[in-house]
């Protein structure tokens, strides 16, 4: 009899293991199908242009050719977008963006694909582009799209004319509190667009069936949204189209909107044939999405004590050319602003523009990194003008308890006291500080930064069935896509912990748009909880079913038994008296009610605004989800011959709630430590007019081993979210957060130079320490 | 077919353009399809192949390059002690998330073991520092390495 080991807090490996460290894992690349076409795109070379027209006669002179498609195979009627309808399935009309996809050829061989979509010819009017997200917002700028306002779309988002969207969101009397302030601090920032750079491009394979319903394979964060978009943008009926999914090789927000899958699909009913497509590093760069660049004007205030009593804040987005992720973006940039902070007096506002750039969307943090690169740096300012440790400032100031986020959502579950005593406790804070001069040598100066901030995960709905198979093991399904975090494995872990059985007695289903209950998507740190609380749900009806059974089997009542380990059920006091889950089974299937099913699905409903505190206005979600919370300590290392900022150490300390596999959940905070050392860092994308300048990882920089601090400390803080699976809550963004700020807090505390722009560069903190002394980088 | 190559001990005769790199020849030909396509530009290491012993980049290595050397895949590098001793160290320490990186990891380290059986971490990620990975922050896999590494030594030594 296989005994029962707890499932829930074990650091089991992935359960995909062996076939990733064998090389038997399978990614869309990997997929290969029966006379299968391969497919290549062709792009905009102009960032703002009519299409007039199309000669493609060229291309399909090209032996091997199947078929072609453009924009003229769009109904115009039809468009995609998650907050506003405002984006085809590929170029239709007019090109927005260097780059886009205007066309797709679908040939025998790659390298016949490629060589036909240089011969496809379009004719473009070029137009004058938008390309500054603050100059599209002037009156007299091109409009990106030509009614911008008559876009359906899902909330009050205010589209005019090159405004994607506006939020506003205010609690308190900020203008009377100025006077209040003993201490004001007042900077504009500007952060820049980062690649996700998930190692494996975006591809798709599509196969249409004899009857012409679809199926689709594809690198992707969700396969309901991947079945949503493509057939929002293609006019289709959802149950003409499944969509599955191989092994993805990562996403940070990337892949959970669509990227090629549209154009595949409409590709794939052309020719009629299995088709697949897979983006060359280039393409993925200049056709994906990228993170925001944000501008930010903020103002923060105090009281002589270090009391925070007032923020004002206003954002201003690059949204690039379609809406995609951009309103969500903006609105929880302005929710997190604040951190997690008692500010009682705070005014946040900002601006999506459409400009004539490839589209900005999610990427793990969605915005908390950029305005937590500006709002801990004021913290740590203040501290300074008042002659008060950084970290005792934000103690003071700290959400302790249930206090309230700001706007009024209540935090069930807050451990970020804790967090910020680890990191401090663990980085020797003051003694470290305090001996940072004597440890300069050379040209090197050290300095100590401190950042905390939040993050809400559990935003919308998700489902999970769990089977009971005849022999007594389970099957769980949840259609929540591994994208390699692991939440195959903490699922499983949480279906085998509540029903009491090994984790290898479960088996998870490999998501599937046919049969797996909805989930919204692998996003927004959400999977653990929202797709957790319904595994523990099903699992609980599971277990209902199973002792109906086995009271009837056992002749006793319901509330007599219970789950043993191991996959048994029995009288409670009663140690004989008990059967093996296969036995129930057994029963339900062949004897009586039927195969045991448990099924689940729900969604989070606590508002986020609560409207006797605060005045809301465009925010594109009323109900987001639960707080985690982190604290972060880095030591920085700054060259002052070059500029250049190293971290040899640091300290990343996050209240997951409950942390379900640990071992999971601190590669999600070392992952997420190195991703915004890259942003903070090192890593830019740069435009050349309306061109992408480089869209190549030889100049695209992002960290690499030589980066790795020599000391990375993950910490783990348990404060037992009561709504949460096993008290668990989220870890997939957080980790990334607070880096750019604590990097930017000991730059500044190692050579006095206050970062406004990301990524702090060697040439931009250069620059800085050349200038006369306090001069911003 | 108009090359012969030597790829896992095994003799492949394939067709290849003098254009075509390794990387195709393996993935598209041969269906060893554990070495990814990243970059195509020799940077992101995911493609990472050994060539006589040494880590290589398929998809900068001309398929016609390669005729008369050794060229092993992680396909044919399971039955060496070192991969197997790499490849358990790697799933105990959670040293990949997506895993797309991790077979050019894996043979970047088998290669660096077979010269080098006692790595501090320095030499590790220099051994590695031309693969990129865009998940795990690279400590676990350091990690993995040296535990891999302390394992064929206590292996050696019993």
């Amino acid at each position: 009899m296989s005994s029962f080991i707890q499932a829930v807090g074990a650091s089991i490996p992935q359960l995909d293991s062996d076939e990733k460290v064998t090389g038997r894992a399978q990614y869309i690349a990997d997929l290969w199908r029966p006379g299968m076409l391969h497919a290549a795109i062709v792009q905009s070379p102009h960032a703002h242009a009519r299409i007039r027209g199309y000669d493609l006669q060229a291309a399909l002179a090209l032996p091997g050719v199947r078929a072609i498609v453009t924009g003229d195979d769009l109904d115009a009627a039809h468009r995609m977008g998650a907050f506003i309808k405002d984006e085809p399935a590929f170029a239709k009309g007019k090109v927005r963006y260097v780059g886009e996809i205007v066309a797709a050829v679908a040939a025998d061989t790659e390298a016949i694909a490629r060589a036909a979509a240089r011969l496809v010819r379009v004719d473009y009017e070029v137009l004058p582009a938008a390309l500054d997200p603050e100059l599209a917002l002037q009156p007299g700028a091109p409009w990106v799209h030509d009614d911008a306002a008559s876009y359906v779309k899902v909330f009050d988002a205010g589209t005019q004319g090159n405004v994607c969207s506006r939020t506003t969101l205010s609690e308190g009397d900020v203008a009377a509190a100025w006077a209040q302030c003993d201490v004001v601090v007042e900077r504009r920032y500007q952060t820049q667009a980062q690649a996700h750079l998930s190692l494996e491009p975006c591809g798709a394979l599509a196969e249409v069936d004899a009857q012409g319903r679809i199926t689709l394979w594809s690198a992707n964060q969700s396969v309901f949204r991947v079945q949503a978009n493509v057939c929002e943008s293609l006019g289709l009926p959802m149950t003409r189209l499944r969509c599955q999914t191989p092994r993805v090789g990562a996403g940070f927000g990337n892949k959970m909107e669509a990227h090629v899958q549209p154009v595949l699909v409409r590709l794939a009913m052309k020719a009629r044939r299995t088709v697949r497509l897979i983006l060359s590093r280039e393409e993925d760069f200049e056709t994906v999405r990228a993170r925001h660049p944000f501008v930010i004007r903020m103002k923060t205030g105090a009281k002589r004590d270090g009391t925070l009593l007032a923020r004002e804040v206003e954002l201003v987005l690059d949204g690039g050319a379609y809406g995609d992720d951009s309103p969500g973006v903006l609105g929880y940039a302005l929710l997190m602003n604040v951190g997690p902070y008692n500010i009682p007096n705070v005014h946040a506002h900002g601006q999506v523009a459409y400009t004539n750039k490839m589209r900005f969307g999610a990427f793990r943090g969605f915005g908390v990194p950029q305005v937590t690169f500006a709002s801990e740096q004021q913290i740590d300012e203040i501290a300074l003008q008042l002659g008060l440790d950084p970290i005792e400032l934000r103690r003071r100031n700290l959400k302790t308890g249930n206090a309230p986020w700001f706007c009024g959502q209540q935090v069930a579950s807050n451990g970020l006291t804790q967090c910020l005593a680890m990191v401090e406790h663990a980085s020797g804070w003051q003694a470290a500080r305090a001996a940072r001069a004597q440890r300069a040598q050379g040209d090197k100066r050290i300095g100590y930064g401190v950042a905390t901030s939040a993050h809400i995960g559990g935003l919308l709905a998700s489902g999970a069935i769990v089977r009971m198979l005849e022999d007594g093991s389970v099957l769980l399904n949840t259609g929540a896509v591994d994208i390699g975090q692991g939440s195959n494995t903490v699922l499983t872990q949480i279906c085998a912990e509540a029903l009491k059985i090994a984790p290898e007695q479960v088996a998870i289903a490999s998501p599937d748009t046919d049969g797996s209950p909805y989930n919204w998507g692998t996003t927004a740190s959400r999977v653990t909880y929202v797709a957790g609380r319904s595994v523990v749900q099903a699992a609980a009806e599971v277990e209902k079913k199973i002792k109906q059974h086995a009271s009837e089997m056992l002749e006793c009542a319901v509330d007599d038994l219970e789950l043993r380990a191991g996959g048994r059920v029995g009288v409670k006091g009663v140690p004989g008296r008990e059967l093996p889950f296969a036995a129930v089974s057994g029963r339900a299937h062949w004897a009586a009610g039927g195969p045991i099913i448990g099924s689940h699905s729900w969604v989070f409903d606590q508002k986020t605004v609560d409207p006797k505190r605060a005045v809301a206005t465009g925010l594109p979600f009323s109900q987001i989800g639960i707080f985690s919370f982190t604290a972060l300590v880095v030591e920085v290392e700054v060259d002052i011959l070059t500029g250049k900022v190293r971290v040899p150490r640091a300290w990343s300390a996050v209240d997951v709630g409950r942390a379900i596999n640990p071992q999971l959940v601190t590669g999600q905070i070392e992952g997420a430590f190195v991703q915004g050392l890259g942003f903070a860092l090192t890593e830019e994308m740069v435009w050349d007019g309306g061109k992408l300048a480089n869209p190549t990882l030889m100049d695209y920089k992002i960290p690499t081993f030589a980066e790795l601090p020599e000391v990375l400390k993950a910490y783990i803080v348990e404060s037992h979210e009561p709504t949460g699976p096993f008290g668990a809550k989220s870890v997939g963004e957080i980790g990334m957060n607070a880096v750019a700020a604590a990097i930017a807090n000991g730059v500044a505390d190692a050579v006095g130079v206050r970062a406004e722009r990301l990524p702090m560069s060697g040439e931009r903190i250069l620059q800085a320490l050349l200038q006369p002394a306090g001069a911003a980088a | 077919m108009n090359l012969e190559l030597q790829i896992n001990g095994e003799t492949a005769r394939v067709e290849a353009g003098q254009h075509d790199t390794l990387l195709t020849v393996l993935r598209d030909q041969l269906q060893l399809q554990a070495a990814k396509r990243g970059c195509n530009q020799g940077v992101c290491g995911v493609c990472t192949v050994q060539v006589d012993g040494w880590p290589a980049r398929a998809c900068l290595s001309l398929a016609h390059g390669c005729a008369g050397a050794q060229v092993r895949t992680l396909e044919g590098l399971h039955h060496t002690p070192a991969m197997q001793a790499l490849q358990r160290a790697f799933t105990e320490a959670g040293a990949f998330q997506c895993g797309f990186c991790t077979p050019g990891m894996l043979v970047a380290a088998e290669a660096l073991l077979a010269r080098e059986p006692a790595p501090d971490a320095a030499a590790v990620k220099a051994a590695l520092s031309g693969n990129l990975c865009r998940c795990t922050g690279y400590l676990k896999i350091v990690e993995a390495v040296q535990a891999a590494a302390a394992a064929l030594r206590q292996g050696a030594s019993a």
